[in-house]
């Protein structure tokens, strides 16, 4: 059974991000923390904190054209990559260190998550569920990759490479030892499902998962 | 230990024909050099754009590179060209004098005008020459900071510069960061690179190897090293450039005909623009300045004095940094500034990093790069609001 969390203030969406896990995100972050960014693209989110809950926000962006933006927008935004610039973090930089839609397109998803909690007091990470059931359906029916995302790349110019469903996420905070503080599934629908209550549910119907990370 | 002596006031408007001011500074005590010497009193040269606001919180310290000077947005008054940073510095540019309070200095050591080796020595009444003591960039940042003593500015808004001008900008936001509020060092590096050192060490042996250099006394002799400052230039106009453009510039394009005419030594046309750089830099720059400044950029390297470790020179550093670079630039390329952005990272600082793509090498920070300007003004943009200027 899904549990509709509309209600719950703490994940109350916000209009002015468009896209939905940031707006989740976004309201996730405490008020006056410090924020580093990981995969920004054009700062959207970073822009948003600064303006309405007095982040300290710093940024990392692969893309020059991203990068270049967020500067021009007087953002602290470095041009950079998840995958070889997280080491030169101290521990406990950040309050939370965001990865939003990035984890599928890094090297080594393992190293990248272990960096997060290391620098960041707390690790939030969004990605695209690959296990939501019309993924599955497709895949059984036209015995094709799932296409997923905005941008509808196909399997040979997606920057996902290293795809995995909720609960393939799950397993590795758990075979990290992490604790997951909060995991939520987003559905197309609207509907925010708590994936500690609801489980294989949530791998179902949530076409994209929210994971609010600590160390143990 | 700072000077008010001013020839001139030196924030209100004076224009009699004459650009810049000049002031004498450590009068009273003179100025401890990195060599251990020490120098004064000594004139500092520099040319203001724009007015200091009341909390005198608007001062943007421009820094300018080995072969520049302070005319940075105004007509050259050797060359009669325009100021090197004109397209980025003026009413409603990127930095923009409507709303900052602009400075640049003639680095120590130069010769436009500040203490340098083409100056008279005061005591021995003639041109210093190489008597004039060897000056290191943090030298050049410790009479830069006398001035701002001098005009009663404590703080900078913003510190920024390209190449040698970088160097400068380092050093300020290393030794004084309490007087930086941001700092823009573009195309630069924490030290100056054993390639760098070499090009350097070509152009000075040119230079002394020219016979009219009388081991720097040739001021006396009413003459100049022509010859051998002219080729120090010429090496060093190459690695400014990138292949990229040099080729697009010239290719193989002849200066006349169309058949390279074997025997001549005069074909390319790439031949005759090197030899008017270092023609026309010979009438505007001094060969023992040449001298003395390239070995304070070969000095440079800031990690030295924190056991080589660049993220300690930086701890708890209060400045809002800006690294910029260019994607065709090989005498200072982007992994330099890399090295700079992890060394900040590695101590929670703030920073933002762009790296412009261009084809226009080392250089590109004096020419028309529409996405270098939108950086700096985006990041002062930025930087103003946090500062309450805007």
């Amino acid at each position: 059974m899904s549990i509709k969390l509309k209600g719950d203030k703490n994940i109350i969406p916000t209009d002015e991000l468009k896209r939905r896990d940031l707006q989740i995100i976004s309201n996730m972050v405490v008020a006056g923390s410090r924020v580093l960014d990981i995969g920004c693209g054009n700062g959207a989110l970073l822009d948003y904190l600064g303006r309405n809950k007095s982040v300290d926000g710093r940024g990392i962006e692969l893309s020059q054209s991203g990068v270049n933006a967020c500067v021009a927008n007087g953002l602290s935004v470095i041009q950079g990559d998840a995958d070889t610039d997280l080491e030169h973090y101290p521990q406990d930089a950040f309050d939370y260190v965001v990865l939003t839609r990035t984890i599928q397109a890094t090297k080594n998803p393992l190293e990248v998550v272990k960096s997060l909690v290391r620098i960041g007091r707390h690790a939030v990470v969004s990605f695209e569920n690959f296990g939501h059931w019309r993924l599955r359906l497709k895949t059984l029916l036209t015995g094709r990759m799932p296409v997923v995302g905005d941008d509808g790349h196909s399997w040979y110019d997606t920057s996902n490479i290293r795809v995995c469903t909720i609960r393939d996420f799950a397993t590795m905070c758990d075979e990290l030892g992490l604790r997951v503080q909060r995991a939520l599934s987003l559905s197309r629908s609207g509907s925010i499902r708590e994936l500690i209550s609801t489980g294989v549910i949530a791998n179902v119907f949530g076409e994209e998962a929210i994971f609010l990370l600590t160390r143990n | 230990m700072t000077a008010n002596q001013d020839t001139r006031d030196p924030i209100g408007l004076d224009t009699e024909g004459f650009s810049g001011f000049r002031v004498e500074l450590a009068r009273d005590m003179p100025m401890k050099l990195d060599s251990g010497e020490t120098i004064g009193p000594f004139t500092a040269a520099y040319t203001t754009y724009g007015k200091l606001n009341g909390p005198k919180s608007n001062a943007v310290l421009v820094c300018h590179a080995l072969t520049g000077d302070q005319y940075v947005s105004e007509t050259h008054p050797k060359t009669g060209k325009p100021g090197w940073w004109e397209k980025m510095v003026g009413p409603g540019k990127t930095i923009d004098t409507d709303r900052y309070f602009i400075i640049c200095v003639n680095v120590l050591g130069g010769c436009m005008g500040s203490s340098g080796p083409s100056e008279l020595d005061p005591v021995q009444n003639v041109p210093w020459g190489l008597n004039f003591p060897a000056i290191t960039i943090g030298d050049m940042v410790r009479a830069q900071a006398l001035l701002l003593d001098s005009l009663g500015i404590e703080n900078l808004f913003c510190v920024i510069g390209g190449s040698m001008g970088a160097m400068q900008v380092l050093e300020w936001a290393t030794k004084f960061p309490n007087r930086v509020f941001s700092a823009i060092p573009i195309a630069g590096a924490a030290r100056h690179s054993a390639q760098n050192i070499a090009f350097h060490e070509v152009g000075r042996q040119a230079i002394v190897a020219d016979p009219e250099w009388h081991e720097g006394n040739y001021i006396q002799k009413n003459t100049k090293p022509k010859g051998g400052l002219s080729v120090a230039r010429m090496a060093a106009h190459i690695t400014y450039m990138s292949e990229t453009a040099l080729h697009i510039k010239f290719g193989r394009r002849l200066q006349v005909g169309d058949a390279v005419s074997v025997g001549s030594d005069d074909n390319f046309q790439v031949q005759s623009y090197l030899r008017h750089q270092g023609s026309t830099f010979v009438e505007r720059f001094d060969a023992n300045s040449y001298l003395r400044l390239t070995r304070a950029m070969d000095y440079f390297d800031i990690a030295a004095e924190y056991e080589g470790i660049l993220a300690n020179a930086f701890e708890g550093t209060p400045v809002r940094f800006c690294l910029i670079s260019f994607t065709s630039d090989w005498l200072f390329p982007t992994e330099e500034s890399r090295d700079i952005v992890r060394a900040l990272n590695a101590v929670t600082a703030n920073v933002s990093f762009v790296e412009i793509n261009t084809d226009k090498g080392h250089d590109a920070f004096l020419l028309d790069e529409p996405e270098f300007r939108l950086t700096v003004s985006g990041f002062l943009d930025g930087a103003a609001e946090h500062r309450g200027l805007i």
